[in-house]
């Protein structure tokens, strides 16, 4: 569904990703290992529209990405949660969650109650403005907003990063529940093996701005990915 | 040795500075290409750079957006003209040695306050220290309580009225609305001739040179650092243990004493300063300076404000209405079109450049998967 | 253990914004030498607790002592960086438009004023104590790359080192491995544990294995108030404990980089 092909993107004057090859799969989880730098968020970010590339391709569904704009991106139904707690402080949990429906050009439609069975603690607080929310908590919102519309390809670039452990087992179940449904893509950047070992269908290890090492989780070597992570 | 990066920083702009202004120009008037006119005119805008340099330092490097330097310049500018006209006190119709203003208003006896101003030591200090006395007193007040931003700006502007209104009133015996005028000699010698003006057109440049490489080295040490880190992140910086407060006042000091070195220089080569230079309006054109010029790089300011007057001296000539429309043209333009100012017009056309030879050799799409390249493993 | 004495103390902290209480009357301290986690749910407080440390936020009731007898809650922030309390943020706030070096000279131990400043020297000859913080923070090559090209792990490293070089009593760091990798994560923890030996640390943070590495105690922290405190082993089987943050389905650690 989403398919990747010689990518490359600098940043000014550095070359930052080379020859990039990466397929997401409909309904699969894909996930992104690497150490720190080699690249991983300047992927997503790619994807996304956020960076242009200087050469290669992105096709989501037959529709080359690279020539549409980010929000043109977001309507064709991927959504994004950046690394980063990246919510609007100066709204409600309410209008963050809204403004989801609003991205996929959906702006009448219903917040799902799933979102809050996920995470109960943001509807204790619908009215609270989001930057007086704790670290943790926004993080949350922000996984919620990107799902409230439906994706069919969600990016997300470390998820887990501030979450209390509860709460990640909590989206661990999610997102298992949303790949037997089958209809969601997921491509995940992480660091914490496990939480990716259980989700991931198929893992790219990156280093230095390329895809050094691929397969499907089973059948990967611990060793050789060890090799890639290690300082 | 551990200065020597940052002196070549000072040192190498600084000298071909002083060598353009100080032999440059002089020597094209002694040719005669440059008339004596426009040596003048020169003179008049390096005093008017010395007021954007002192911008430039507080808010191109630490981010604190005055709109009120036309306060400190007036400071300055009426230091020197009050010392001016007490020399030519007592040549006029009166015959006293009081300025001609104040006898048609009936003062006989000289205020206190004009009289340290009779001597030029004391006046060319106190055009320095009352604006960075002023400065500090008002940083104190909004420094130290958090005041940033646009509401330092608002309150900067206020400020500029108040003083411009203080000084249009008859009873603050500072000229009012016609302000000091008719500044016949200095030190002896008449202000009207061509030698004199040169003469004072040298003070200024070596001033200028002076405060241009005082303001680089400034802002290549340690303090520009903070300076900038300060405009970055003003609270990291705090946590990190410095006195932000301190910083802001030292450096809203320097430039409002830049901003007095400035009118000092000033009102003798035009001759007259009147309220309508230290008011609002006045304080907003230096921002229109530095902008054009190009923020944070102290020879933008330079640039700008030499520019800017130059061109208004020639459009004024010609089309005077059309004046204050160019002028708000050419902000919009700076911040739509070349927001790094005219320093940075070269490095937009390279972006863009390399931009169009990007996009000429276009992407190309492979029509098998290809091997991975050698990158990497 | 000899009984060293405290190095910070926080006294009956009450919290509130907008209302909501986020520190309900905390008791509080740390030891000198002492390496404290400071775990619990999102939203408990933790941030808002090093906040009132380091006077970032003022409480309503309640005093910080530092050291002997300093109040914290009556200096300004900068008074009580340079008492010696050193923090990294949550979200890395280093200064993107400064190289790694610059960002490191500004955080190097020594005087804050305006005419050390104007005085000091930049960068060249402070190299030899910056340039062992960047090899030991693997950043070395980058030295002179600016602060904002960095990835968001290695913007967390530069932060870490600017508050070692600012050489503080008492470490305040908030999420340091947020984004490493296992191995990455294990260097921090080492780093600290080294760090740990003559000054007084507090972490807070979610990777349970992480705390396990370094923690000598470890706090938790439910809803502004403290749930309980001790030995990481005591507090992870403690029935509340796994109730509000590990998780019931928590047999292996959610957190847990095991490969």
């Amino acid at each position: 569904m989403l398919t990747i092909r010689s990518l490359n993107v600098s940043y000014g004057d550095s070359q930052v990703l080379w020859d990039v090859h990466l397929d997401v799969p409909p309904g699969q989880v894909v996930c992104l290992l690497g150490r720190n730098g080699v690249g991983k968020t300047t992927l997503l970010k790619c994807i996304m529209g956020l960076l242009p590339p200087r050469a290669g391709s992105i096709t989501f569904y037959d529709q080359e990405l690279t020539v549409l704009s980010p929000d043109e991106r977001a309507r064709c139904g991927i959504g994004y949660v950046p690394q980063g707690r990246d919510i609007f402080p100066d709204l409600t949990v309410y209008e963050n969650l809204r403004l989801g429906l609003v991205a996929r050009g959906v702006s009448n439609g219903m917040i799902p109650d799933e979102i809050f069975q996920r995470f109960p603690v943001l509807q204790t607080m619908l009215s609270r403005k989001g930057g007086l929310l704790s670290g943790g908590q926004q993080q949350q919102l922000a996984i919620a907003r990107a799902l409230v519309p439906q994706p069919t390809l969600l990016l997300l670039d470390e998820p887990t990063e501030g979450i209390q452990p509860s709460i990640i087992l909590d989206i661990e179940e999610s997102i298992q529940r949303l790949k037997q449904e089958g209809h969601m893509a997921i491509l995940l950047v992480e660091q914490y093996l496990d939480f990716a070992r259980r989700l991931a269908d198929h893992i790219y290890v990156m280093e230095q701005g390329t895809i050094v090492l691929e397969g499907r989780m089973q059948e990967l070597q611990e060793d050789a990915v060890k090799r890639y992570l290690a300082v | 040795m551990k200065h020597s990066p940052a002196w070549k920083k000072v040192l190498i702009p600084g000298s071909i500075l002083a060598v353009l202004l100080l032999i440059g120009l002089p020597l094209l008037n002694t040719l005669g290409v440059l008339s004596d006119y426009y040596l003048n005119l020169f003179g008049k805008y390096l005093a008017l750079a010395i007021l954007a340099l002192g911008m430039d330092l507080i808010w191109g490097y630490a981010g604190i957006l005055s709109l009120g330097q036309a306060i400190f310049f007036g400071c300055g500018a009426y230091a020197m003209g009050m010392y001016l006209m007490l020399q030519s006190s007592g040549q006029g119709v009166y015959g006293e040695r009081i300025p001609d203003f104040m006898v048609w208003n009936r003062v006989t006896t000289l205020p206190l306050f004009w009289k340290p101003f009779q001597y030029f030591p004391l006046a060319v200090l106190l055009a320095l220290a009352i604006p960075a006395v002023a400065a500090c007193i008002f940083g104190v007040l909004t420094f130290r309580r958090r005041v940033s931003g646009t509401y330092f700006a608002i309150l900067t502007q206020a400020m500029a009225f108040a003083t411009w209104l203080m000084c249009n009133r008859n009873e603050m015996n500072l000229g009012g609305t016609n302000g000091l005028t008719d500044f016949k000699s200095l030190f002896g010698v008449s202000l009207n001739t061509p030698s004199t003006l040169r003469v004072l057109y040298l003070v200024t440049a070596l001033c200028l040179v002076g405060s241009f490489m005082a303001c680089k080295w400034l802002v290549s040490s340690k303090m520009g650092l903070v300076l900038t880190a300060m405009r970055d992140q003003e609270q990291r910086l705090r946590f990190l243990g410095y006195p932000i407060a301190q910083y802001k006042i030292f450096i809203f000091a320097l430039a409002a004493a830049l901003a007095g070195l400035s009118g000092a220089l000033y009102a003798p080569q035009v001759g007259i300063i009147t309220p309508s230079q230290i008011g609002v309006l006045p304080s907003l054109e230096v921002v229109v300076w530095v902008a054009t010029g190009g923020r944070g790089t102290l020879i933008g300011a330079l640039l700008g404000a030499v520019g800017i007057n130059a061109a208004r001296s020639l459009l004024t000539a010609y089309y005077p209405e059309w004046w204050p429309i160019i002028l708000g043209g050419l902000f919009v333009g700076v911040v739509i079109l070349f927001p790094d100012g005219l320093v940075g017009i070269p490095n937009q056309l390279r972006q863009r450049l390399r931009r169009t030879r990007a996009s000429l050799f276009e992407r190309t799409v492979p029509d098998s998967f290809p091997s991975p390249s050698g990158r990497g493993v | 253990m000899e009984k060293q004495g405290s190095i910070v103390y926080l006294e009956d902290i009450t919290v509130s914004f907008d209302g909501f209480q986020v520190l309900r009357g905390v008791d509080f301290y740390v030891d000198r030498g002492e390496l404290r986690a400071l775990i619990g749910p999102n939203g408990a407080g933790k941030t808002t607790l090093l906040d009132v440390i380091c006077g970032k936020v003022k409480p309503a009731t309640g005093r910080v002592i530092f050291g002997d007898h300093t109040d914290l809650t009556t200096l300004e922030e900068h008074e009580i960086t340079m008492l010696g309390i050193g923090r990294k943020f949550q979200t890395p706030s280093v200064f993107k438009h400064l190289t790694l070096v610059e960002n490191l000279t500004l955080a190097l131990h020594q005087p804050r004023g305006v005419w050390s400043t104007l005085f000091g020297a930049v960068g060249t000859t402070q190299m030899d104590k910056i340039a062992p913080a960047l090899a030991t923070l693997g950043l070395l090559e980058k030295a002179h790359h600016k602060a904002g090209s960095l990835a968001h792990g290695e913007m967390q490293w530069l932060e870490i080192g600017m508050v070692i070089v600012q050489e503080p009593a008492l470490f305040l760091l908030d999420e340091p491995v947020a984004g490493m990798t296992k191995d990455e994560r294990e260097r921090t923890g080492q780093l600290l544990q080294r760090l740990a030996q003559d000054h007084a640390v507090l972490v807070v943070e979610h990777d349970m294995e992480f705390v396990r590495q370094t923690a000598h105690r470890v706090t938790v922290l439910h809803e502004g108030s403290i749930l309980c405190e001790g030995s990481v082993d005591m507090v992870q089987r403690d029935p509340r404990v796994v109730e509000v943050y590990l998780g019931r389905g928590h047999k292996v650690d959610a957190h847990d980089p095991q490969s």
